[in-house]
């Protein structure tokens, strides 16, 4: 197995793609930032609000502030090295391919079941090569075990596949972050794949 | 004809060498309004549904899409 300073070496070199920076989003970055990614692509429009606060990863100060801008603040408090590029901008079919057209591995963290579906037939027919890793299904507590990870080719589906958020069904903070977490163990070996092919390599 | 769905042998009554995927949507009376569609790991996109078709042992996946993020 690998050393932490070896799996960092060969992340360094990656490019991902966080379309969204809510509560998969902001947590997908934070955690590929602590394992060593080179660079992070990340758009949203929004601002940081209290109902943010219970799974988001931002700050009772950052209230009010636009998320990719305080994001960045955050994720650079990791890691001072690692490249962020923001987008403050509502993604839509017209932009999507235009910030996100060279990253290596593509995250969809939108909170919309109709975004998720746009760009995943965006991603699929016009990047068809590049891995698009996407959040479905993470709303409530427990069943911890019904989050899995399913693979359709390169398109990799996280969550439960299940529970959508409603008035009494929130997104909260455990099962967001595991599912935020399934998205980011995924990017790390679809990222790692083949790199350390005769001593350790773990699939998606 | 046989076909793979959803990662499991399925059986549709087809009638037919081919039927496309809007009937298969029907036949299997998947009914969700967000959904991504691949046939043989090629995305079917939604304008597509009348017209793309499926045969005997494709490998068809209906991805149902739901809010939360």
């Amino acid at each position: 197995m690998p050393t932490f300073e070896q799996i960092k070496s060969k992340m360094q070199k990656h490019t991902v793609g966080i379309a969204g920076a809510g509560g998969l989003g902001s947590n997908v970055a934070m955690a590929l930032v602590r394992v060593g990614i080179g660079k992070l692509i990340i758009a949203d429009f929004d601002v940081v609000s209290e109902s943010n606060l219970n799974r988001q990863f931002y700050f009772r100060d950052q209230l009010g502030s636009k998320k990719v801008e305080v994001l960045k603040e955050n994720l650079l408090r990791i890691n001072p090295d690692v490249e962020i590029e923001i987008f403050d901008v509502k993604l839509d079919r017209h932009n999507l391919l235009t910030i996100f057209g060279s990253v290596d591995v593509m995250v969809e963290a939108f909170d919309s079941a109709d975004m998720k579906e746009l760009i995943i037939e965006l991603f699929q027919s016009e990047k068809p090569t590049t891995p698009l890793v996407v959040g479905n299904g993470m709303a409530g507590w427990g069943e911890s075990n019904d989050l899995e990870l399913q693979k359709f080719g390169n398109l990799y589906i996280c969550g439960d596949n299940e529970t959508e958020i409603g008035p009494s069904m929130p997104p909260l903070a455990p099962r967001v972050l595991i599912c935020a977490a399934i998205q980011a163990n995924t990017v790390m070996s679809i990222l790692l794949e083949n790199c350390f092919s005769n001593e350790y390599n773990p699939q998606p | 004809m046989n076909i793979i769905l959803n990662h499991s042998p399925e059986y549709i009554e087809a009638g037919k060498e081919t039927i496309t995927v809007s009937e298969l949507l029907k036949v299997k009376n998947f009914t969700f309004k967000m959904l991504v569609i691949k046939i043989n790991d090629v995305v079917v996109k939604k304008d597509d549904y009348l017209t793309a078709t499926i045969k005997e042992g494709d490998n068809v996946q209906v991805i149902h899409l739901i809010s939360g993020g």
